[in-house]
């Protein structure tokens, strides 16, 4: 085949309950309202959705695998940061 | 993420640096191990990699594929209410193919060469679709049936250690299971017509049965790829152990419907608690999935036909989005 590939965007849907938007999967479409037709056609067909993004694929920068300890290990030591770090004394109740 | 610009990127690396590999696979299996999930920019072994474009893209192949038995019944539905749920049924068919192409291209291959692949007959889809749909019971024996057997094999997909794998499955699990309900309620209700819709359903078990059993691949003594796989956690039951729990499931279904399965070998172990069936015919499978089905160059034809007919469409969609953001441009040059 010699077609040129038509490219590929990311589909994210918000459900009712008022919870961001959520990457659901990909699809491909020539161009921005055709990627929407599609993400509505493959994505929302028990409406699953109040709302759809499209993303061009190659728009999205992510982060490296091999970065996540970089990354993301510092907060692991930062107990601290969670309200069970700090102690309430009992007579003082629900807090 | 899904882009592939970026596992492009780590292919180089690798190549580059001499990769300490023993390391990597130790981290990679720690990570299986502990049932944590793969993701596509993560280090992976190739042979995984290509297990999974392998399984994935077979797996999506066969959606799309199976539409056409259904395809076949569509204008034909006895009525608007079956017409619409068949309707939606194919509709599915198709989503999931494409959430499943979607995941596959996570793995570094586009859609176009998972595409080519069917179509210039390289790839497998699933045996089970190059049988013929005879009459309208066939679609209630094809969810019934069909569809029950893959909701077996794709439930425990759901877990398995490839993260965008996992994730197409569980929607996919969720929607197949209206597939299996809406196949068993035109059983019930041929089961309960006239003598002859009811034999009518008779005949579509006696021929769905067998290549049924089938799709659940080779006995566990002849299976290739189940080792490795079942180390990865791509594949949690053997071929057996699925097949077991399909047919334990499914005896009782068919005997509430009052049709009896073309095994007289099917007796139940009293000790086991099990079903045991007969003796399966693998040489038919293995012709089926070599390409000498009774239907295996109809499926393809129409799968290339399609294809071909609807290039002028996908040409016409890029020169108008070229167009358009051409145009977007000048305007914008303009503007300054």
């Amino acid at each position: 085949m010699t077609e040129i590939a038509t490219p590929l965007w990311e589909v994210f849907i918000r459900n009712r309950s008022g919870l961001p938007h959520k990457h659901c999967g990909s699809v491909h479409a020539a161009d921005a309202t055709m990627a929407l037709q599609a993400a509505r056609d493959v994505y929302t067909r028990r409406g699953e959705s109040v709302s759809l993004w499209v993303v061009p694929s190659s728009a999205i920068i992510a982060s490296d695998p091999v970065d996540r300890d970089v990354l993301f290990e510092p907060t692991g030591s930062k107990i601290y940061r969670h309200p069970t770090f700090y102690d309430v004394p009992d007579e003082v109740g629900h807090m | 993420m899904y882009t592939q610009a970026l596992n492009a990127d780590e292919s180089q690396r690798d190549q580059t640096l001499p990769a300490p590999d023993a390391a990597k696979l130790a981290r990679f299996q720690a990570v299986i191990d502990a049932e944590d999930k793969i993701e596509p920019n993560d280090w992976m072994p190739d042979a995984y990699r290509r297990t999974l474009q392998r399984q994935i893209s077979q797996h999506a192949h066969s959606e799309i594929i199976g539409m056409q038995p259904e395809g076949n019944w569509l204008t034909r539905a006895p009525s608007l209410k079956r017409k619409a749920t068949l309707l939606a049924k194919i509709q599915d068919e198709a989503g999931h193919g494409l959430y499943l192409y979607s995941a596959a291209e996570t793995l570094g291959l586009s859609r176009e060469a998972y595409c080519d692949q069917l179509l210039s007959g390289k790839a497998k889809y699933s045996s089970i679709f190059n049988y013929p749909t005879l009459t309208w019971a066939d679609m209630g024996a094809i969810g019934w049936l069909v569809d029950g057997a893959a909701i077996m094999n794709q439930i425990p997909l759901c877990r398995c250690s490839y993260g965008p794998y996992a994730r197409a499955m569980i929607r996919i699990c969720k929607e197949e299971s209206f597939h299996q309900r809406q196949g068993y309620e035109i059983m019930v209700t041929l089961a309960h017509g006239t003598p002859a819709q009811k034999a009518m359903a008779q005949d579509a078990l006696d021929r769905f049965w067998w290549p049924v059993l089938m799709m659940f691949g080779p006995s566990d003594k002849d299976s290739m790829h189940s080792a490795d796989s079942t180390k990865w956690k791509i594949k949690r039951f053997s071929n057996d152990e699925l097949r077991q729990k399909f047919i334990d499931a499914t005896i009782p279904q068919g005997r509430y419907l009052g049709l009896t399965f073309p095994d007289p070998d099917l007796t139940f172990n009293d000790a086991t608690g099990h079903w045991e069936h007969g003796v399966i015919d693998w040489s038919e499978f293995k012709r089926v999935l070599a390409g000498d089905g009774p239907c295996n160059r109809q499926r393809l034809k129409a799968r290339q036909t399609a294809e071909a007919e609807g290039a002028w469409v996908r040409d016409a969609a890029r020169a108008y989005a070229a167009k358009r953001s051409q145009r977007q441009a000048t305007s914008q040059v303009a503007a300054e």
